[in-house]
């Protein structure tokens, strides 16, 4: 079992973004980089998978510039994976998903993997296309926001969210793109060993001009900016004791629940 | 016709995200006078073709082939694809829902055009259209725009147009039969089920008390826990929570979650992404406390206080009467 693992970096949930003064893009110089929430999972449940199995191998795909790309990509050797591929861009990065998943694809195929995972959706752009787009490339099947995976000969049978607290099971043949929900597993932290495994671990470097395809980008955009406030909230201000004393006035005056 | 919109089928009727996506179509076309059509991919359950024959387009089709009786991400693939060929539209839209995010992305490659996902607003330039999509989790926003010749397809965020302005008409009906091989369905679905949901019920709650990421660690639940008694209030999550095994599935508020209106949310260390808010903004009043003074959670909060959770709950569940 052969499982490629598409990740991504992003900023930390916790950042502050600042735009860059020409509003093409969020000023990053200062900003620290995470392994996609999603993504994560997608990672674990591969390690899993190949666990349960006994044997195969777990490969980490990323694309984006250094240093964040080799720390995401470090860290998920950490956590197991076998190897990694590295494709290096610098920016401006590409953001339409069919040129990105071109990419890819390019860099991925003489792989062959049997299964190849992604986060559903990344926390910058969340367009939510680049693994299904990959896997329509390469002519695999595909099954999105999973939440649990059965190995069955060469099927997978995986549990899939649907709309209002429902879920199906769905079977399909190998070779699979799954697009991963949150929640799916727990996330292994790195063990020491792992930490110290990963640095011997290969890391395959495809520079970004050398899988570029021959298609046209179809989507593009302008600038980035804060959107406009619609609705007037009525801030609470002062120090923590005028505040609690504030709230408990508007649940007893205002929204009458005291 | 310009514009067709897909029409999709919610476990037997017309998904309420379609008929925003219909508002959309009705707005995005009012100006530049685009014609809309929609569509309905397989049989017809009861009721939805009269709801169908009552919508402001110039026609609705059905598509029928037997491999779209069942949805299946390869059937519906091939189905949008053959029905473009066809049709020619300039735009497809449709709802951001889950059976979209599923398929489209793999009709946008097969056609090698745009899929713009995900878009809350639209705005007609000299340029052509632009639309605009929220990126880093609702903090910025950013104008998307097609390049190159061809359709283009357009999911639009759930809530993004209300329902309440659709246009009515009386659409010409056609049908459209497709010829698409049976083995081109190479996933085998079973029946949809729901899980327990272990006696909680969210949905009735009048007060609810509910708690993001900003709770930082499960040990600090309790805390959250003694503020809600205090209240009488039941005790909510946002989705993170769930999915690390801190709080049980039933006490999840979104589209993955519940849907609640309660008299008052009180929103405590939730961002407020979309698919939370889905699930809550039918509450009377929502108020917020968040560190973040740019975070979404403000946009739609009654009330807000930009401040730390874990000094302000202990500090309020104090000054609580009772
Ligand atoms: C298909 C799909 C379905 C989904 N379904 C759901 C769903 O049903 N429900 C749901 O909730 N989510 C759902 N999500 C996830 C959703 O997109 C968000 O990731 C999630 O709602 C974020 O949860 P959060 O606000 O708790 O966390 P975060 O977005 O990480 O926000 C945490 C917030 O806490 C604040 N904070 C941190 N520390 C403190 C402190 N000490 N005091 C005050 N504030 C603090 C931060 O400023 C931040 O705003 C879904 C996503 C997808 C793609």
């Amino acid at each position: 079992m052969k499982i490629g693992v598409l990740i991504k970096q992003v900023p930390g949930s916790e950042a502050s973004l600042r735009i860059l003064p020409d509003h093409s893009w969020i000023d990053e110089s200062t900003l620290e980089f995470e392994m996609n929430e999603s993504d994560s999972y997608a990672l674990e449940e591969a390690l899993q998978i190949v666990e349960r199995e006994g044997d195969g191998e777990v490969v980490a795909i990323s694309m984006g510039p250094e240093p964040r790309t080799t720390k995401v990509l470090r860290e998920a050797l950490a956590k197991g994976a076998h190897r990694a591929i590295h494709i290096v861009e610098s920016p401006p990065y590409e953001i339409d998903p069919l040129l990105v998943g071109h990419i890819i694809k390019n860099a991925i195929a003489e792989e062959h993997f049997d299964l190849l995972f992604s986060g559903l959706q990344s926390n910058d752009l969340s367009q939510g296309q680049t693994g299904l787009v990959v896997g329509e490339l390469l002519g695999m099947n595909t099954a999105t926001l999973v939440m649990a995976t059965e190995m069955q000969d060469d099927h997978i049978r995986v549990k899939r969210e649907l709309e209002g607290r429902w879920f199906q099971w769905v079977t399909i043949p190998l070779p699979a793109v799954l697009t991963i929900q949150s929640g799916i597993n727990q996330p292994r932290y790195p063990s020491l060993k792992g930490i110290m495994g990963a640095k011997k671990k290969e890391i395959r470097i495809v520079p970004k001009e050398t899988v570029l395809p021959e298609v046209e980008k179809t989507q593009s955009f302008g600038s980035i900016y804060i959107p406009q406030k619609e609705k007037k909230t009525v801030m609470i201000e002062g120090d923590a004791t005028t505040v609690v004393q504030k709230l408990v006035d508007v649940f007893k005056h205002e929204i009458k629940i005291l | 016709m310009d514009i067709l919109v897909f029409l999709e089928n919610q476990q037997g009727t017309l998904h309420r995200i379609s008929r925003e996506a219909v508002v959309a179509a009705q707005e995005f076309a009012r100006e530049p006078g685009l014609s809309v059509a929609a569509f309905w991919l397989g049989t017809l359950p009861p009721g939805v073709a009269e709801e169908l024959n009552a919508l402001g387009v110039a026609e609705w089709i059905q598509v029928s082939s037997p491999v779209l009786n069942d949805y299946s991400a390869d059937g519906y693939t091939a189905a949008f694809c053959e029905l473009i060929r066809q049709e020619q539209p300039r735009y497809i839209f449709m709802g951001h829902s889950y059976r979209v995010r599923d398929f489209v992305p793999r009709v946008s490659t097969r056609l090698n055009r745009p899929f713009i996902s995900d878009v809350i607003h639209f705005a007609w330039k000299e340029q052509g259209p632009v639309f605009t999509k929220q990126i880093f989790n609702a903090k910025m926003v950013t104008d998307m725009q097609a390049q190159g010749d061809g359709p283009v397809l357009v999911s639009f965020q759930a809530a993004a147009f209300s329902e309440e302005k659709l246009a009515a008409g009386s659409p010409a009906a056609r049908e459209m039969t497709l010829d698409l091989p049976a083995d081109i369905v190479r996933s085998r679905a079973e029946e949809p089920f729901q899980e327990e949901t272990g006696g909680v019920d969210l949905t009735a709650a009048d007060l609810i008390v509910s708690i993001g990421r900003g709770i930082g660690k499960k040990e600090n639940i309790p805390l959250a826990q003694a503020l809600a008694d205090k209240m009488g209030a039941e005790l909510g999550s946002s989705r993170p929570l769930v999915d690390a095994g801190w709080m049980p599935p039933q006490r999840q508020v979104g589209s993955s979650g519940q849907s609640v209106a309660p008299k008052l949310y009180f929103a405590l260390g939730i961002s407020g992404a979309i698919q939370h808010v889905i699930g809550m903004k039918g509450s009377k009043n929502v108020v917020a406390i968040n560190k973040d003074p740019e975070a979404p959670i403000f946009e739609i909060a009654d009330y807000g206080v930009v401040g730390d959770i874990l000094e302000l709950i202990p500090l309020l569940t104090e000054a609580l009467p009772g």
